[in-house]
């Protein structure tokens, strides 16, 4: 499996790489890089730029579901938000056909676990016409080729990745020049190309480019249309869709803020991220700091292989306090890291480039002084490895302070090895 | 010789006023670069004097680049503003624009890679979200502090900036013709394969260190450039193998997708093309090190 990876003619490994893709789904903020959004949020934003859909309201109450049935017309589907495929087969879709089965219906639902996912809220949606064929349709980018990717199939309401794995000739992947987009005719050599039929052919050339403009407009890093159906009166409608969002476009969307899940994130990772601070929580024991993104998921995997020496012990979070760290900066991170019950030791690991090592060294010595004297007793034991700019001034600071729990280790194998020691002694 | 960088290149800063800018174009001053301008609309016509040397601030690249012949640009322009900043470089038709800046949207940058092309390509773009590249002991065009080491015959490419620095640290006895770091985001204008063929090309590079992490399939592709146009070793450096699948590490790019782009696929993918790959930095210093001992 690994060694077709390098065999692959550029072709399949952008359709290979550009549906998985579609796999990303559970990234965190800064990080921030990726926000995705629940299906009604999805529904919301093709709604606002003409892609045609079903009408339907987020609840997070059964009882709500009765008044949205009842404007629906007394029937509706009652369907689980979750961020995680395969909610059908567990049962989180289901049909009301009055508005009391509609609350009973998103009694079901609401509560659910579907794969580890709660269920918080639920879609009340019109019941959709009879569906006679179901198509997909994506935008995504293309990183292989660094242009963005138009991906489009007349076998769609099935898994996409399967149909690729499966029969790759009924999938259609069309490059989309960024500046010049999906226009009329890019909208029709995409319908030409996915071979959708003649008789649909003018109104999906419509929805790519609604579609399109969705991406575009929203600054998307993904939107998808799965399934984009085809019903008995031959219109189009975009039946349930996926849309991923790039926070560093936040700038210039506002309205996109209120768009993040904030009830879904890790405690741990919901307080660092109101610090400003790059952390994601794992589930080892030896608690990590860094700076710079590369450098800690090289200090993740120095660690990981202290650890098989040392118990099998594990990287227990990823930290970024990035270039130009101050004191302050170091002394958040600490107080996430040691304020996580999972961690037995901590390895602070910076390279000075842009940051100074006395920075750090006065950010570590504050961050304790700090946190003893909210009457925090601090029991875990740190392993620092300065080097780079002002090493010498940082360990010096280090040194002077002589706290109890802080250890140099002027080496990167050599300070993850001890704080592996350290979290498997404990 | 050096790759994309050298003691006679003329160097202009866009977004040189600013914070960044100012406290940059210093520290690239003091490693010698030949800093020749700066950019700024607003404050055309004036100069800024960094340590007793008078900079000149222009309007805009274009106009700079007649003035002084400069031939590359430092963008410490921030991300809302980068694009219009890279599309001014690229209208210029500067040889090289090094694109410092980090958060940029991919709309924008793939925006911009995109008119690069259908410019013809005159601009090579580094970045963006990276530390930028130096030719040690000749020129510094970026944040990579221009003291870790000095120059020598090891050529490095790198997504990482803290990784690259830590790498020019393992080795700063021998030290490097050049160093580059493309960044980590999902669209960047040079590739490790572009780092590759210019080191490849370049006498004054003996062996060539590659850094590679998880996200994408840069890596791989490298790999296959490796095994059919690369004569000279290469050892490599791959992280994120204990990242979990799904999570952002940082860098936009750093993702792990399915199962392409671990970094397990990107290990076993390098050595195939006979590339040793080191456990970690350290390690891979050390590969480097045997390597040249002979």
């Amino acid at each position: 499996m690994q060694t077709q990876t390098c065999r692959r003619s550029p072709q399949t490994t952008n359709a290979t790489d550009a549906i998985a893709m579609k796999r990303d789904r559970r990234d965190t903020e800064k990080g921030r890089t990726r926000v995705d959004l629940f299906e009604y949020q999805a529904r919301d934003l093709f709604a606002k730029h003409g892609v045609p859909v079903l009408a339907g309201e987020v609840i997070d109450t059964p009882e709500a579901a009765r008044a949205v049935t009842e404007r629906l017309g007394g029937k509706s589907v009652v369907k689980a938000q979750v961020k995680v495929g395969g909610r059908g087969k567990a049962g989180g879709v289901k049909l009301a056909d009055s508005g009391d089965d509609a609350v009973e219906k998103a009694g079901q639902i609401l509560g659910m676990d579907i794969k580890g996912h709660t269920v918080h809220k639920v879609m009340i949606a019109e019941l959709a016409p009879e569906i006679a064929e179901e198509y997909y349709v994506s935008y995504l980018l293309d990183r292989t080729n660094r242009t963005f990717l138009c991906i489009a199939s007349v076998e769609g309401g099935m898994d996409i990745e399967e149909v690729a794995a499966n029969r790759p000739e009924a999938v259609a992947k069309i490059a989309v020049d960024a500046n010049a987009g999906v226009t009329p005719e890019k909208a029709r050599e995409i319908v030409e190309a996915a071979k959708f039929p003649a008789d649909v052919a003018d109104k999906i050339a419509d929805v790519l480019q609604t579609l399109w403009k969705t991406f575009v407009a929203e600054d998307a890093l993904l939107v998808e249309v799965n399934p984009l159906a085809k019903v008995a009166s031959g219109d189009i409608l975009a039946l349930d869709g996926k849309v991923s969002l790039d926070a560093n476009a936040d700038f210039r969307q506002p309205e996109h803020e209120a768009l993040e899940d904030k009830d879904a994130a890790n405690p741990l990772e919901a307080a660092a991220k109101a610090k400003g601070l790059n952390y994601v929580k794992l589930d080892g024991e030896v608690g990590i700091i860094g700076n710079g993104a590369g450098l800690v998921m090289s200090t993740l995997d120095v660690v990981a292989y202290a650890g098989e020496n040392h118990g099998g012990v594990k990287p227990a979070n990823f930290l970024d306090i990035g270039g130009g760290a101050s004191a302050e900066v170091m002394a958040n991170g600490l107080e996430i890291i040691l304020g996580d019950p999972d961690v037995k030791s901590v390895f602070v690991n910076v390279f000075g480039g842009i940051t100074a090592c006395d920075e750090v060294a006065n950010g570590i010595v504050q961050a304790l002084e700090l946190l003893s004297s909210k009457g925090e007793e601090v029991t875990k034991p740190l392993v620092v490895r300065l080097d780079g700019n002002n090493a010498e001034l940082g360990r010096k600071i280090l040194s002077d302070a002589n706290h109890p729990l802080v250890q140099r280790v002027d080496t990167m194998d050599g300070a993850a090895d001890k704080a592996a020691e350290l979290a498997a002694a404990k | 010789m050096a790759i994309f960088l050298n003691k006679d290149s003329k160097v202009i800063v866009q977004g040189m006023t600013g914070a960044t800018g100012m406290k940059h174009t210093k520290l690239m001053l003091g490693d010698g670069t030949n800093i020749v301008g700066g950019v700024n609309p607003r404050k055309a016509g004036t100069s800024v004097d960094i340590d007793g040397t008078e900079i000149p601030v222009f309007g805009t690249v274009a106009e700079a680049m007649e003035k002084t012949g400069a031939n590359v640009s430092v963008l410490f322009v921030p991300p809302a503003f980068a694009k219009a900043a890279v599309v001014e470089a690229i209208d210029a038709e500067i040889p090289l624009a090094v694109v410092i800046t980090e958060g940029i949207a991919v709309h924008d940058s793939a925006a911009f890679y995109a008119y690069s092309l259908e410019k013809g390509g005159k601009t090579r773009i580094i970045g963006p979200n990276c530390p930028g590249l130096i030719t040690p002991g000749q020129s510094n065009a970026g944040i990579i502090p221009g003291d870790i080491t000095k120059p020598g015959r090891i050529g490095l490419v790198s997504k990482s900036g803290t990784l690259t620095y830590q790498m020019m640290y393992e080795l700063r006895d021998i030290g490097f013709s050049s160093a580059v770091g493309i960044g980590g985001d999902p669209v960047i204008g040079t590739t490790h394969i572009d780092a590759l063929a210019a080191f490849e090309a370049d006498p004054d590079t003996d062996l060539i260190v590659m850094i590679g992490e998880i996200g994408g399939d840069a890596e791989e592709r490298a790999a296959d450039f490796i095994k059919a146009n690369v004569t000279k070793p290469v050892v490599g450096y791959v992280a994120g193998f204990t990242a979990p699948e799904g999570k952002t590490m940082g860098h936009a790019g750093a993702i792990v997708s399915g199962s392409s782009g671990t970094a397990a696929a990107k290990k076993e993918a390098l050595e195939a093309a006979g590339v040793k790959v080191g456990k970690t930095p350290t390690e891979t210093a050390k590969l480097a090190r045997a390597i040249l001992a002979g």
